[in-house]
C-alpha cells in the first residue's frame, strides 16, 4: 500500500497517534493528522514535513519503545521526510545523490575548489595566484567579473529550476489527497511567520529536546544563527551585485562597507550557528535520530560552515599573498554549495515551508476532524 | 536507552542509610506531589518508584486532564466551574458514595492545583476546537500525562528529592499503627530504608489479575488493564494486613469496554472506542444486552466495562455501517469490515443468521427521527428490549463494521481510609502517628462508585500536597 517500510511505519504510529491525540498542542503535526482518518503517502510526507525534530512528542509519549506500540514520531518522520526529498528531487535521475550525500558533496567541492584554482592559473599564471592584490577589483584581476557572473548565475538558476521542480512535485503530492481551497497570499505569509520564528521548534513552549528528557531552546537558536546568517551572506552578495551594475563599484569594498558588514556579521552567525548545530547533533539522543541519513545533515551543515569560514578568512587575508587562494577556495565552496542545493538537506527549509502553507491554508479552510468527540480517560 | 542521558538511578544514592524524613512509596501523580512538598518543607525525602525509569509515574502517564474548580475563565480553562458544581457532578456520579467531609475538601483544595502545577513547571494545553468538551472543567496536559510527569520529576530532582527507579517495595515494617522501615528491592538486593514518616502513594491493584479474581472470579482472567502493569497493590496489601482499615467496595473499579485486541497491560488511551452510541452492541450470541442510545457517550462510557463483564467470554461487538464510521474516532486497531451482516458476522466468529436476525429486528423498530449526534435526539426504538432510546438509526448501509470489545480496567477503589491531613486510619479509627497515603490508593474514600473525567489526578494532587505537607511537618517535630 505505501511506497516504502518508512511509510509504512508512519501510516502505523499516526493511527496510534490520531486514537490517541494528546501530543496535539506540540506542535502543527498533530493538528494536520488529526484531519485525516487514512493516511496516503502524500499525506505522510507533507507531515514529515512539518515536523522540526524538536522531540518532545518523544519525551512525552507513554507508547515509546519499550512499550510495545514503539512509537517514535521524531525518528520516524525524519526517515520519512529525508526519503521525500528524493522522491520529489529534480531530475529523478539525480535522486540517487541524496543517498550518498556526504561523499557527493565532498566530491563535489573538491572539485569545485579545484576547478576555480586551475581556472585562476589558466586566466593569469600561477604567480599572479600567490601575489598580493589590493583595491578596487582587486578579485576580478584574478577572475575576470563576467566569467564568475557566468558561472554563478547558471549555477544559481539551475538550483532554483531544480528547487522549484521538486517543490512543485511535493505540493502536488501532498495536495493530491485532500485538495484545498483557500486564501494562498494569508497562509504563505502565515507560513513566512512561523517558518521564519521556527514556531514548532520549541516542544510546545519550553524549548527542544536534544540529548535528555530537559528541554533547551539551543537548537532553535543555533538554527536562527544558521538560517540568518546565510540570509545576511546572501545579502551580502545581492548588495555587491547591486553595488556593481548600479553604482558601478567594484569590490572588494571597505570593511565598514554594507556588503562587507553584512557578510562579516552573517558569516560570524553561520560559523556559530553551524557548529553549534553540529554540536547538539552529536549530543542527540540517538533515538531522535535516523541515523541512515545523518550524513547528509552533516554534509550541508559543514558545507555552509565552509563557506562562511573561507568568506570570513578571505576578509581577513585580502591584503596578503594569500588572498589569492582563500579566493578560489571559497569561490570554489560557494559553487558547490550552489550545485547541491537541489540534493541535499538545503531542501528541508523549502519543502517545510510548502507544508506549512498548505497547513495554514487547510486551517483557513477548516477541514472537519473525523470524530472531533472528547477524549478523555 | 539513550548514549548521553543522565543514568537512570536505579541504585540507592549515597547516604540512603541514613534516615529520610520523608519517605515516598510510588512514582506517580500523587507521589510526586508529595515529594515536591515535603522538600519544598525542608524535608529530606526519598522517593522508590516500583517500575524502571521508562515507565515512571504508573497510571499517571496515561492521563490528559485534571478537574478543578476555579471562579474565572484562565488561558486553559474556560469557566466559570463553581465548588457546588463540582460537588454535583461528583455526587451524580456517586450516587452519594462518597465521604461529604473529604470530597468537599478536595474540591475546595483543587482550586489551587492549576497554578501549583504551572508553578512547578507542568504545562496545560489551551482549549483547541474540537476535542475540548470538557476545556471548561478539566485543565488538559500540554502533551499528556507522561509530559507532566517529566515536569513534575525534573522539579523534584533540581529541588534534592533522591529518586530510585527499579525500586519495589516489598515489606513495611509497622508497629502499632507506627511505620518504623520499608524493606526495597534493588539491583537484586533488599535494603531496609528508615523515616520518620511514610507516604505510601503506590495505586491500586488493578493489575493484579489474582487478586481481582477475588472478588470478579475467574472472568477477571479476561479482563484487560488499560494502564501500568506496576499497580499490583503490594503497598495496599501490606497496610491492610498490618492493620490499615480498608475503604471502598472491592468490586468497584473504572472499567470501561475497550477494543479486545488491546495489549493485557498498559494499552493506554488509544483502546478506547467511542461509538457505541452510533450502532448496536450484542453478545456472542447476537444478543444485545443494553440501551447503546442511552446518553452521551462520555457520561455513559465507564458502565460498559461491567456489562461486558456480565456477557459470555467477557467479550461484545459494536455492530456500525458506513453511515456512522465518520462520526466517531478514528480507532487505534482497525474497524473488520464486510460488505454484508452476514460476512461481518462470519468475520467476528459470530453466527450470520443470528447476526442477521438481531440487526433486522432492530432495524424494523427504528422509528424515524432527525439524527443529531450532539444533542440526545429523537431516534429511538419502539417494541425492541432492550430499547435504543436516542441516535437509533437503521444499520443498512455497506460497508459494514464491526468491534470487539473487552473489559477494560481503568483503576480500583478498595483503598486505605484517611482523614482530612492524609493520615491513614487503623482499623481502631485512630489515625496512624506517621503514615499517609495519596492517590488512587486512598481514592475509594471520595470515589464510593461511578467515575468523573479528571477526578483522578485532582484526588492525587490534592492529598499528594496534603501528605507531603503533613509528612514533613510530622518530620521536624
Ligand atoms: C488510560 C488511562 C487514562 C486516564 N486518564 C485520566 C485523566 O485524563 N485524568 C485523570 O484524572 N485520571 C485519569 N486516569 C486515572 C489516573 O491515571 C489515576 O487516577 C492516577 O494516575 C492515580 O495517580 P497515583 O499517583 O495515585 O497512581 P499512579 O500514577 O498509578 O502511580 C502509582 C505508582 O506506584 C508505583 N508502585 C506500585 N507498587 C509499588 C511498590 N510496591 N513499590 C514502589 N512503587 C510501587 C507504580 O510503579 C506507580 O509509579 C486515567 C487512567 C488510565 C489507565
Ligand atoms: S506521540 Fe504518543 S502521546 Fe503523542 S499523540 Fe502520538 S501516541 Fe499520543
Ligand atoms: S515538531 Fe516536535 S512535537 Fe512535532 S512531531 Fe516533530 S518532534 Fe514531535
Amino acid at each position: 500500500m505505501h511506497a516504502t517500510d518508512a511509510l509504512a511505519e508512519a501510516d502505523r504510529q499516526m493511527t496510534i497517534c490520531n486514537a490517541c491525540r494528546y501530543c496535539e498542542g506540540l506542535c502543527a503535526v498533530f493538528p494536520a493528522m488529526e484531519k485525516h482518518r487514512t493516511f496516503a503517502d502524500g499525506d505522510l510526507n507533507y507531515l514529515a514535513n512539518l515536523c522540526h525534530s524538536c522531540g518532545a512528542c518523544y519525551q512525552d509519549c507513554q507508547f515509546s519503545t519499550p512499550h510495545e506500540f514503539a512509537v517514535d514520531v521524531p525518528r520516524t518522520l525524519a526517515k520519512v521526510r529525508n526519503d521525500s526529498y528524493k522522491t520529489y528531487a529534480w531530475p529523478g535521475f539525480l535522486a540517487g545523490l541524496f543517498d550518498r550525500n556526504g561523499l557527493a558533496i565532498s566530491i563535489v567541492a573538491a572539485l569545485g575548489v579545484a576547478a576555480f584554482i586551475l581556472g585562476f592559473i589558466a586566466f593569469n599564471d600561477a604567480d599572479q595566484l600567490f601575489a598580493v592584490h589590493q583595491g578596487e577589483g582587486a578579485f576580478y584581476r584574478l577572475m575576470p567579473h563576467n566569467a564568475m557572473i557566468i558561472l554563478f548565475g547558471a549555477a544559481f538558476a539551475y538550483a532554483i529550476l531544480a528547487l522549484c521542480m521538486g517543490c512543485r512535485a511535493f505540493w502536488r503530492d501532498s495536495n493530491a489527497v485532500n485538495a484545498v481551497i483557500g486564501d494562498g497570499r494569508v497562509s504563505i505569509w502565515q507560513a513566512m511567520k512561523d517558518a521564519s520564528t521556527l514556531r514548532y521548534l520549541d516542544g510546545g513552549g519550553v524549548g527542544c529536546i536534544n540529548e535528555d528528557e530537559r528541554p533547551t531552546d539551543n537548537r532553535r537558536l543555533y538554527h536562527h544563527l544558521t538560517f540568518y546568517g546565510f540570509l545576511l551572506c546572501f545579502g551580502a552578495t545581492s548588495m555587491g551585485t547591486i553595488y556593481h551594475y548600479v553604482f558601478g563599484w567594484q569590490a572588494p569594498y571597505p570593511w565598514w562597507d554594507i556588503p562587507p558588514m553584512l557578510g562579516k556579521v552573517g558569516g560570524v552567525g553561520l560559523v556559530i550557528g553551524t557548529v553549534g548545530l553540529l554540536a547538539a547533533k552529536w549530543r542527540r539522543d540517538p533515538a531522535l535520530v535516523d541515523e541512515s541519513k545523518r550524513g547528509m545533515d552533516t554534509a550541508f551543515l559543514v558545507m555552509l560552515f565552509l563557506t562562511a569560514a573561507t568568506g570570513l578568512a578571505l576578509h581577513g587575508l585580502r591584503s596578503t599573498p594569500a588572498m589569492g587562494m582563500m579566493l578560489a577556495i571559497h569561490l570554489g565552496v560557494v559553487f558547490s554549495l550552489f550545485l547541491t542545493m537541489p540534493y541535499g538537506k538545503f531542501v528541508h527549509g523549502i519543502y517545510r515551508f510548502a507544508a506549512l502553507t498548505r497547513y495554514a491554508m487547510s486551517n483557513r479552510h477548516g477541514f472537519a476532524k473525523p470524530g472531533a468527540s472528547s477524549s478523555d480517560s | 536507552m539513550s548514549k548521553n542521558s543522565v543514568s537512570p538511578a536505579t541504585r540507592l544514592p549515597s547516604g540512603w542509610d541514613e534516615r529520610y524524613d520523608v519517605l515516598v512509596v510510588g512514582g506517580g501523580n500523587a507521589a510526586l506531589c508529595a515529594a515536591i512538598t515535603a522538600r519544598n518543607a525542608g524535608s529530606k525525602v526519598l522517593v522508590l518508584e516500583g517500575a524502571p525509569k521508562f515507565y515512571r509515574g504508573g497510571n499517571t502517564r496515561h492521563t490528559r486532564n485534571l478537574r478543578c474548580a476555579h471562579d474565572e475563565a484562565n488561558e486553559v480553562l474556560t469557566g466559570p466551574y463553581s465548588e457546588d458544581e463540582f460537588w454535583d457532578d461528583l455526587m451524580r456520579v456517586t450516587g452519594g458514595q462518597t465521604n461529604e467531609e473529604l470530597a468537599r475538601h478536595t474540591i475546595s483544595e483543587s482550586r489551587e492545583l492549576w497554578d501549583w502545577m504551572n508553578e512547578q513547571g507542568v504545562r496545560f494545553q489551551p482549549p483547541l476546537g474540537g476535542t475540548l468538551s470538557l476545556g471548561r472543567t478539566n485543565a488538559f496536559f500540554l502533551g499528556g500525562g507522561r509530559a507532566m510527569l517529566n515536569a513534575l520529576y525534573l522539579r523534584a530532582e533540581k529541588l534534592g528529592v533522591d529518586i530510585v527507579y527499579d525500586a519495589m517495595v516489598t515489606d513495611l515494617e509497622i508497629e502499632d499503627g507506627h511505620f518504623n522501615s520499608a524493606t526495597v528491592e534493588v539491583d537484586g538486593t533488599s535494603h531496609t530504608i528508615r523515616a520518620a514518616t511514610l507516604v505510601t502513594a503506590a495505586g491500586g491493584f488493578e493489575a493484579n489479575i489474582d487478586w481481582l479474581k477475588e472478588y470478579w472470579g475467574e472472568r477477571a482472567g479476561n479482563f484487560l488493564i488499560r494502564g501500568t502493569p506496576y499497580n499490583k497493590g503490594s503497598i495496599l496489601r501490606l497496610l491492610l494486613d498490618r492493620g490499615v482499615e480498608p475503604v471502598g467496595d472491592p468490586t468497584q473499579c473504572h472499567a470501561v469496554a475497550i477494543d479486545a485486541r488491546s495489549p493485557q497491560f498498559d494499552g493506554g488511551i488509544v483502546t478506547r472506542l467511542d461509538c457505541v452510541i452510533f450502532g448496536v452492541v450484542v453478545n456472542n450470541e447476537c444478543v444485545r444486552f443494553y440501551d447503546e442510545g442511552e446518553d452521551f457517550w462520555p457520561k455513559r462510557y465507564a458502565i460498559w466495562g461491567r456489562l461486558v463483564a456480565d456477557q459470555p467470554d467477557q467479550t461484545a461487538y459494536i455492530i456500525i455501517d458506513s453511515k456512522a464510521i465518520s462520526l466517531v474516532m478514528p480507532s487505534v486497531y482497525p474497524a473488520i469490515e464486510a460488505g454484508s451482516i452476514g460476512e461481518l458476522a462470519g468475520k467476528l466468529g459470530l453466527s450470520a443468521e443470528r447476526l442477521e436476525a438481531t440487526v433486522a429486528d432492530y432495524n424494523a423498530s427504528v422509528q424515524p427521527g432527525d439524527f443529531d449526534p450532539n444533542t440526545l435526539d429523537d431516534c429511538h426504538t419502539e417494541g425492541l428490549e432492550p430499547p435504543k432510546t436516542h441516535w437509533a438509526r437503521t444499520i443498512d448501509e455497506p460497508p459494514f463494521y464491526g468491534y470487539p470489545v473487552r473489559p477494560g480496567i481503568t483503576f480500583t477503589y478498595l483503598g486505605t481510609r484517611v482523614d482530612k491531613q492524609a493520615r491513614i486510619l487503623m482499623t481502631d479509627g485512630k489515625p496512624s502517628a506517621n503514615m499517609y497515603a495519596a492517590g488512587e490508593i486512598m481514592a475509594g474514600n471520595v470515589l464510593g462508585k461511578g467515575y468523573i473525567a479528571g477526578i483522578g489526578m485532582t484526588i492525587g494532587a490534592v492529598f499528594g500536597r496534603i501528605a507531603g505537607r503533613e509528612a514533613a511537618k510530622h518530620a521536624r517535630n
